[in-house]
């Protein structure tokens, strides 16, 4: 059953096309990545889809009603957006920041404070509760926006279906953590979250999610599993560069490697 | 009581913020006490603590010190607490919905366009006019009205309010109503031009009981209009799109918040003339005390706002007594040196 339905969505801005039509379904539980050069339209397109920016045309369904026609608050229930940038100037603790997620709802204090503690847990910040924001690291902060969309769509009995949309989470943390974060993205849609997120390594996008949307100028040039859609001559041509794809030594999965510029002359 | 005792110990064990909290409550509660209280006592008469329990118990019905209290001391220190919480809250708002803890209400353009407006009147004449009111006072308040909706209506297009738009349109209509009080200075007599500058410094002795109650009503009637807000406010410190995200109606809150600062400020500076850093610093310190959460913010900035102004306006009556310094420049004069003690404590979170 698809949970998000996305029909001829189009960007303009100043007359010029930022994303050609482009129609996606989502279903209940899945993970969709979105790749693509720098410029192709990835956040323009999850932009869109979030009402951050006007689309020029198509539209947006979240269980066939027209995203624009939910009421605000019950939108914020079922549907959390990560944006690529989050300054906050003013010092909040970890947990204040990650406790402003529970605002559109009204499920009490305590089972607000269970739900930011295990969202917390997911995203292994329990330890920032009581850091000031403005003294963290940009990944700690990064891990703190993640646990608090987390938090703010964590409990199905408080939506129904939820959506949750992410720019580029996991780009500015650790090896470590982004894997970490990912395989908790993961577990997370596993309970009847639908994904959309975008992500600039391809092998990690391709590790952790059951299609991948692959984003040139504005057009959809690819959808699918990642070992369909992610070949030699496919990657080459959107990114512009000689790459070798290897299979993972335990999953399978495609790992995209760069090819080192050989036939250039080596200096003496 | 003894569980009270444990549950007060295990907040203080698990949240440093929440006993800082609780602290900062006890000492502001405290301070507006003591300085309501010395604003009444203080003066160039001294009053004792019989005379103005039985001047407010209404047991001495003639005396002098019942004037003295019910009369003038009363209605001043109501006023002074009032456009000092107005002129906080303001501030709070303000640096909330700009997202800079350097805004003040000055930004958005009310004090320079009152100006003008009270320059107008001061030169036309200036007479009373009904209600205990001014020309003065009206002058001002329509001065800050309009170049508030100069602001707001050259910063809000298709896509609803931008706040740089805002804050730029803000720095114009202040430099165009420099220079038109500017122009009002140079063309005005000694008696106005005198009058126009201290009208500048601000000044609580137009005191009386009606504009007292004219800032009782609006302060009050501002914190239960802006009471469910605060939630969505800490929210916008995000940023629009994640307040957005979050459930929140931000341009109908940006509107609400406009709206009410206008109003709050612009009657303000009517009754008391402008009056700096009140709005700027009083929630900037307390933030630095209790965190940016909006939920203890806007009444603590409340109470703190209206201890400041009521300090400062009793110091401006008592130092030279019985002539009175503007109260504008005792607030800087108290505010300030505490306002650097407390930024070099904490340094570290600002960047």
């Amino acid at each position: 059953m698809s949970l998000l339905r996305i029909t001829n969505l189009s960007v303009e801005i100043n007359h010029k096309p930022l994303l050609q039509p482009l129609s996606l379904t989502v279903t209940a539980g899945e993970v969709v990545s979105i790749i693509g050069p720098n410029g192709a339209g990835k956040t323009t397109f999850l932009r869109a889809i979030s009402g951050d920016i006007a689309a020029t045309s198509g539209s947006v369904y979240l269980e066939q009603t027209p995203l624009q026609q939910i009421a605000p608050r019950t939108r914020a229930r079922q549907m959390a957006v990560l944006s690529q940038h989050n300054a906050l100037e003013f010092a909040f603790t970890g947990f204040e920041v990650v406790a402003m997620s529970r605002s559109p709802h009204s499920t009490g204090s305590v089972l607000d404070l269970e739900i930011c503690h295990a969202a917390m847990a997911a995203m292994d910040v329990t330890h920032l509760a009581e850091r000031l924001y403005p003294t963290l690291s940009g990944g700690e902060q990064q891990r703190l926006h993640l646990a608090r969309v987390l938090a703010q769509i964590w409990r199905e009995e408080d939506a129904g279906q939820r959506l949750l949309l992410l720019d580029e989470p996991v780009t500015s943390l650790d090896l470590g953590h982004q894997h970490q974060l990912m395989a908790a993205i993961r577990r997370f849609a596993a309970t009847g979250v639908s994904v959309l997120m975008t992500v600039h390594d391809i092998t990690l996008a391709a590790a952790y999610s059951d299609r991948i949307l692959v984003l040139n100028n504005g057009h959809n040039v690819a959808c699918g599993a990642p070992q369909m859609v992610l070949t030699q001559a496919l990657v080459e041509e959107v990114f512009a560069m000689p790459v070798y794809i290897l299979p993972h030594p335990q999953t399978g999965a495609p790992i995209v490697v760069g090819k080192t510029a050989s036939e250039e002359p080596p200096c003496d | 009581m003894s569980s009270g005792w444990r549950s007060w110990e295990k907040t203080k064990m698990s949240d440093p913020r929440k006993r800082r909290r609780h602290i900062t409550w006890i000492v502001l509660n405290l301070l507006f006490g003591t300085s309501f209280i010395a604003a009444i006592a203080l003066g160039s008469v001294a009053l004792s603590v019989t005379d103005i329990t039985s001047a407010l118990l209404g047991l001495d019905r003639t005396g002098f010190a019942r004037d003295i209290v019910l009369n003038i001391r009363l209605p001043r220190a109501i006023l002074a607490a009032t456009v000092g919480a107005v002129l906080a809250v303001c501030g709070t708002y303000l640096q909330g919905m700009f997202r800079n803890p350097l805004a003040d209400p000055s930004l958005i353009g009310v004090t320079a366009g009152a100006s003008v407006g009270a320059s107008v009147a001061i030169i036309l004449g200036g007479g009373a006019i009904a209600g205990g009111l001014s020309l003065v006072s009206l002058g001002a308040f329509v001065g800050g009205l309009v170049s508030v909706w100069l602001v707001y209506r050259v910063a809000t297009g298709v896509n609803g309010t931008s706040v740089a738009t805002m804050l730029l349109m803000g720095i114009a209509v202040s430099a165009l109503a420099a220079s038109m009080t500017g122009l009002m200075d140079y063309l005005a007599d000694n008696e106005s031009l005198r009058r126009m500058s201290l009208w500048r410094m601000g000044g609580l002795d137009g005191a009386n009981g009606s504009r007292a109650l004219v800032m009782l009503f609006i302060l009050a009637l501002m914190l239960v209009a802006m009471s469910r807000t605060s939630h969505a406010l800490n929210t916008l410190l995000l940023g629009e799109s994640q307040a957005r995200h979050l459930g929140v109606h931000v341009g109908r809150l940006k509107n609400q918040l406009i709206v009410w600062v206008a109003l709050g400020v612009g009657v303000s500076v009517a009754v008391a003339g402008s009056i700096g850093f009140v709005g700027l610093v009083v929630p900037h310190m307390l933030r630095l005390c209790v965190g940016p959460d909006h939920r203890t913010l806007v009444p603590m900035s409340a109470l703190g706002g209206a201890s400041l102004l009521l300090l400062a306006d009793t110091l401006a009556r008592v130092v030279l007594s019985p002539t009175e310094l503007p109260v504008g420049l005792v607030t800087a004069l108290i505010g300030a040196p505490f306002f650097v003690f407390l930024l070099l404590r904490h340094r570290e979170l600002i960047r």
